[in-house]
């Protein structure tokens, strides 16, 4: 089928879909401030991503062919020109960016109407754009530097997305500068991160330097230093605990499209670029024997699972307490990173991919809930599933995989993580993950408990579902959802030829 | 037959009508599913090849079978269906959903289970059969009755998970889930599976839960429960523990037992209970034996024994219907207001007593002959023995004081006709799978059916021999009965209860429950303040840490968070430069 798709493409597309993947969106945002209305922006914002998407499913057909896709920018060979670089790891990133790119899109109307003023509408949507270009860029560059100036853009661009949520909520307008000071940070460690490792080896080229960090001593402190660095940078962007206590203001107060494409994508990619440095500009021998980073991301990830499971077990704003949630699940990904084996790694991207998917439905779920009834406490879920059971059995379906539910997708990854877990020696690990399980359990009950048996609140709540451009994506999700949770065949080649990627230096084949 | 009809398990169709039926408010629809589906399904069951996986699927690493025919489960499939059918027939006159939707359900799991290959799939049915069919108890009404439905519940949802734990225990040992002759002993697995089947089977001293539901089962209920979990367990048995020795002994005290409960028991369907155990008793026998003319034997007693225990059943179910009652005490009489009923149940009593020309005769043959041949002596008179009491209380008691005996002078209408017209066709089955000398009929056509035809094809049941043995048995038990009752000598037929091992866990038991209540009263409040106490601090210090206004959310958010940057980053640091 895929190939189908791809031959009925322009040649001219085919040919370029790396940069074309990255540039029609950049140019499209462009153009999105000068259009003369929201609506058409929309449009826009659709085309830019169903291109891009369409672009990784030709990268998706390239890499299984050639196994490694470079293109020079600007003709400049690398190591000194900027490359872009995908290989088998990264195009499941790219996959999931521009997939969900592509439902966040569709559906956002209705929510952007309701929630930004009118005259913004286009700036949003430019942001939006610059933003998914951003996220994007990190996942597609082959150039540490580039990686950096990616992150930014994405960055800066979510900055203002989530401080859009101040018409709705003046809170959102400390969360996103809490999210700007920290950003910051992370982004600023992790180019002096990449400053030292230029200090010591003179490339930005990923594939280059890793070649030249195999023939360093493996104590050079700048590379050390630059390691730590780098990592720890990351460590912010993908709300690792405890460096997570941006995200659930900036989730709880954001626009509710913008909360919805950010937890499906940024941490995600935040995510990728630690498996990126970690496994493969540093050997993962270097990673895991030399640096012990075992003993940082172990039990930081279990920490996460467990104490943010609680914290969502108390909260009463049910984006917050979702929020919440998602730290504790970067903990899982961490976790499956963490053992630092390739069915470890493959665990952890399969969950990835999968919390992608769920808190996607999630979020988009309750964002329907915001446009017709205007509550996000749990207390006004109250007697929904009675209102609105079209977005509430999607909801619920979700939130079963997110607890781990048997014929789920969320099952299915907890099922491939523990048996990581136990075949690596992780007894302990494997414990914390079904006791964090079982929070969810706690969390995720309270909630369904409130919208299926409590009698609603408000009487005024009769049936009133969420539009349908909101229930088509929502219902996409969660049928992915289901349909991974029997069959994810699929999805683990997907993401065992990520693993496999993400162990040979350089990725794929030379 | 398309692709896909052939390779589709004939239960999973009629569970797929069963679960219709529930939903299906008009009655004609239902009367029509409860009958068409057997009888499609035996249209698909008759053209399936044999000895062929046509369904399987693979499941987080078992390879199930869903559907494999082969002799062996053919002939069990095949009684099922016509028990169903018949059944359908029995049930027309009633409009009650739930008990339509539950006896097809149970038959279609019941016969799924027969002609699955894997002991993961036979879990899924044979849990099914238990949870389907508790409603055909429930549905009485009475609070004795729900109380007798849990007990039900509970004991065969135990056997099904002792099967489940006994085939993974196998399944880790062997790697292989397919349902398989094994030998027991060797693990722990074996005998868990034997446990499972034996508490299905009705084993002695794991009995009880036979007679405490059946009887107490509505009048259908009763007809439908009596037809297929015991014979599950027996076709079970039969292809698992084939030939193991212990079998026979089991199935020889299981012949005798119940002899003196069902003389003395008031109740007739719980007499039609206790006479079941002991006609499983032969079929376990014969297992135990193992030899191929003994497994034809349990096969084609099985077969026949689902028919005329269904035709006592249902004969007491319309007695019950029309009277209000089944207890010996206050019947008698009836034949002058339901001769019909009358002469099926006579009909039904002879096959059960295995009088020639009625199936049980055909039947039991061959097993006796296979017991002998193979030297087992005591376990024969045993079962001699057990014959006789088989004419004693289900061959003369059940129909004497039904129908006959001293007159109730209950007078009331003859049975509704759905009801005769199924007694009608398997008192015609009865019939016609025992007569001799019709070619292509009768006797020889049902040898062909089971599992070994060629040791069944040599096998003659009419030569003399058996022929006198079998009525010196039957004339002397009949003139004991006459006697007895002659001399006042036979036990009377008055209300009581009788103390079976379920004393034990119904009266024993419930005791020592009652003892521990009390206590629990006592020292509970005690307990429980300090168990809330513990899990009010514990919870308050949670709270306290992880909710919105605790510790981990206060504070400034930026500078805290800055810190912790600087701190990761001194660990990351100071772990590598250490290593």
């Amino acid at each position: 089928m895929l190939e189908t798709i791809v031959s009925a493409l322009p040649d001219l597309m085919v040919a370029n879909a790396a940069p074309l993947l990255v540039v029609v969106p950049l140019i499209l945002a462009g153009i999105c401030v000068f259009t003369p209305n929201g609506r058409t922006a929309w449009g826009l914002t659709i085309l830019g991503s169903v291109s891009s998407f369409l672009c990784a499913l030709i990268l998706l057909l390239q890499v299984g062919t050639y196994g490694v896709v470079s293109y020079h920018l600007g003709g400049f060979a690398p190591p000194l020109g900027i490359e872009f670089r995908v290989d088998g790891l990264n195009v499941l990133f790219l996959l999931l960016v521009t997939g969900m790119g592509v439902l966040a899109a569709v559906f956002s109307w209705p929510t952007v109407a309701a929630e930004i003023r009118v005259e913004k509408h286009r700036l949003f949507y430019a942001a939006h754009l610059i933003c998914f270009t951003g996220l994007a860029g990190v996942a597609i560059t082959g150039d540490a530097f580039n990686l950096f100036v990616f992150l930014e853009i994405s960055s800066i661009s979510t900055y203002v997305l989530v401080a859009l949520g101040g018409t709705r909520d003046r809170r959102a307008l400390p969360a996103a500068f809490n999210y700007l000071i920290m950003g910051t940070i992370g982004a600023t460690f992790f180019v002096i991160g990449v400053g030292f490792l230029y200090a010591a080896t003179g490339t930005l080229n990923m594939v280059d330097m890793a070649e030249r960090l195999a023939v360093i001593d493996a104590g050079n402190r700048a590379v050390v230093a630059g390691f730590a660095f780098i990592m720890v940078g990351l460590g912010v962007k993908a709300a690792i605990w405890p460096l997570h206590q941006w995200l659930p203001n900036a989730y709880a107060y954001a626009p509710s499209f913008v909360t919805m494409f950010l937890s499906a994508t940024a941490t995600k990619v935040a995510i990728y670029a630690v498996v990126r440095f970690g496994f493969t500009v540093f050997a993962p021998e270097y990673t895991f024997e030399t640096l012990n980073i075992t003993y940082v991301f172990g039990p930081l990830a279990m920490i996460a699972m467990l104490v943010c499971s609680f914290q969502a077990v108390f909260q009463t704003d049910m984006r917050r307490m979702l929020a919440y949630s998602s730290v504790a699940q970067v903990g899982y990904m961490l976790l499956g990173i963490a053992i630092g084996t390739s069915a470890g790694l493959s665990a952890g991207l399969f969950h990835l991919v999968n919390h992608g998917l769920m808190k996607g439905a999630l979020f988009m779920a309750v964002a329907g809930v915001v446009l017709t009834y205007q509550g996000t406490r749990i207390s006004d879920f109250a007697g929904l599933g009675r209102a609105a059971p079209l977005t509430m059995t999607a909801f619920a379906i979700a939130g079963l995989s997110l607890i781990g539910m048997p014929l789920t997708a969320g099952f299915q990854s907890k099922w491939y993580l523990l048996q990581a877990m136990l075949d690596g020696g992780w007894g302990l690990a494997a414990v914390v993950v079904v006791a964090s399980s079982f929070l969810a359990v706690i969390y995720m009950g309270r909630v369904l408990q409130a919208v299926f048996f409590q009698a609603p609140v408000n009487p005024r709540k009769i049936r009133r579902e969420a539009p349908a451009l909101l229930l088509i994506p929502l219902w996409g999700l969660t049928l992915a959802t289901l349909y991974i949770g029997v069959q994810a065949d699929w999805v683990i080649d997907l993401v065992q030829a990520a693993a496999q990627a993400s162990f040979v230096p350089g990725g794929g084949i030379r | 037959m398309s692709a896909f009809l052939a390779t589709m398990n004939p239960g999973l169709l009629l569970i797929l009508a069963g679960v219709i039926c529930a939903f299906m408010p008009n009655q004609r629809v239902r009367q029509v599913l409860t009958i068409a589906t057997p009888i499609a399904a035996f249209w698909l069951l008759s053209g399936a090849v044999q000895e062929v996986d046509l369904m399987s699927l693979s499941m987080i690493g078992v390879d199930m079978v869903l559907y494999r025919v082969d002799s062996l489960s053919f002939i069990f499939g095949f009684a099922f269906l016509i028990a169903a059918t018949l059944n359908g027939i029995y049930a027309l006159h009633q409009d009650d959903r739930v008990q339509d939707a539950s006896a097809m359900i149970y038959s279609g799991a019941a016969v799924a289970a027969t002609f699955v290959g894997d002991f993961m799939s036979l879990f899924v049915f044979w849990e099914l059969t238990a949870i389907s069919s508790v409603f055909l108890i429930l549905k009485t009404g009475t609070r004795a009755a729900y109380g007798a439905a849990m007990r039900y519940l509970g004991v065969q949802v135990l056997s099904g998970v002792l099967l489940l734990y006994g085939a993974t225990q196998l399944f880790a040992v062997t790697g292989d889930m397919s349902l398989r002759s094994l030998s027991l002993g060797t693990d722990a697995g074996t005998w868990l599976l034997l446990f499972a089947f034996g508490i299905k089977a009705a084993f002695p001293l794991m009995h009880n839960w036979l007679q405490d539901a059946y009887p107490r089962a509505t009048v259908v209920g009763a007809v439908v429960l009596s037809a297929f979990t015991t014979k599950l367990a027996v076709y079970v048995l039969a292809r698992v523990f084939a030939g193991e020795p212990i079998l026979i002994w089991i199935g020889a005290i299981m012949t005798v037992f119940p002899v003196f409960f069902a003389v003395i028991e008031n109740d007739l369907r719980k007499v039609l209970a206790y006479s079941l155990n002991n006609q499983v008793g032969f079929m376990v026998c014969a297992i135990g034996v193992g030899t191929h003319l003994a497994l034809n034997g349990a096969a084609a007693h099985a077969f026949a024994h689902i028919i005329y225990k269904g035709l006592l059943f249902m004969s007491m179910g319309a007695v019950l219907y029309r009277t209000g009652t089944t207890k010996a005490s206050e019947l008698g009489g009836l034949y002058k207001s339901m001769p019909w009923t009358a002469v099926f149940c006579l009909i039904g009593a002879a096959s059960i007593s295995a009088f020639p020309l009625f199936s049980g005769f055909v039947a039991k043959s061959l097993t006796m002959s296979a017991v002998l041949h193979e030297g087992h002596l005591i376990v024969w008179a045993m079962l001699l023995f057990a014959s006789a009491g088989v004419l004693e209380h289900s061959g003369i008691k059940i129909p004497y004081f039904a129908f006959f005996g001293h007159d109730s002078v209950k007078r009331v209408e003859e049975a509704p006709f759905n009801m005769l017209l199924a007694m009608g066709l398997a008192s015609f089955i009865c019939i016609a799978v025992a007569l001799p000398a019709v070619s292509g009929f009768g006797y020889g056509m049902f040898y062909q059916m089971l599992p070994f035809p060629d040791a069944a094809r040599t096998y003659q049941p009419y030569t003399f021999d058996h022929i006198l043995t079998q009525m010196q048995l039957l004339v002397l038990a009949a003139l004991a009965f006459v006697l007895l009752q002659r001399f006042n000598l036979y036990p009377e037929e008055r209300p009581g209860t009788i103390l079976d091992a379920d004393w034990a866990y119904r009266r024993a038991g419930y005791g020592a429950m009652l003892w521990s209540g009390a206590v629990w009263r006592k020292a509970g409040p005690a307990l429980m303040a300090v168990w809330q106490g513990l899990w009010h601090r514990a919870y308050e210090r949670i709270e306290a840490a992880f909710s919105p206004q605790g510790v981990l959310s206060r504070g400034p958010l930026t500078g805290g968070m800055a810190i912790w940057v600087a701190v990761l980053l001194c660990a990351v640091l100071l772990l590598s430069f250490l290593s």
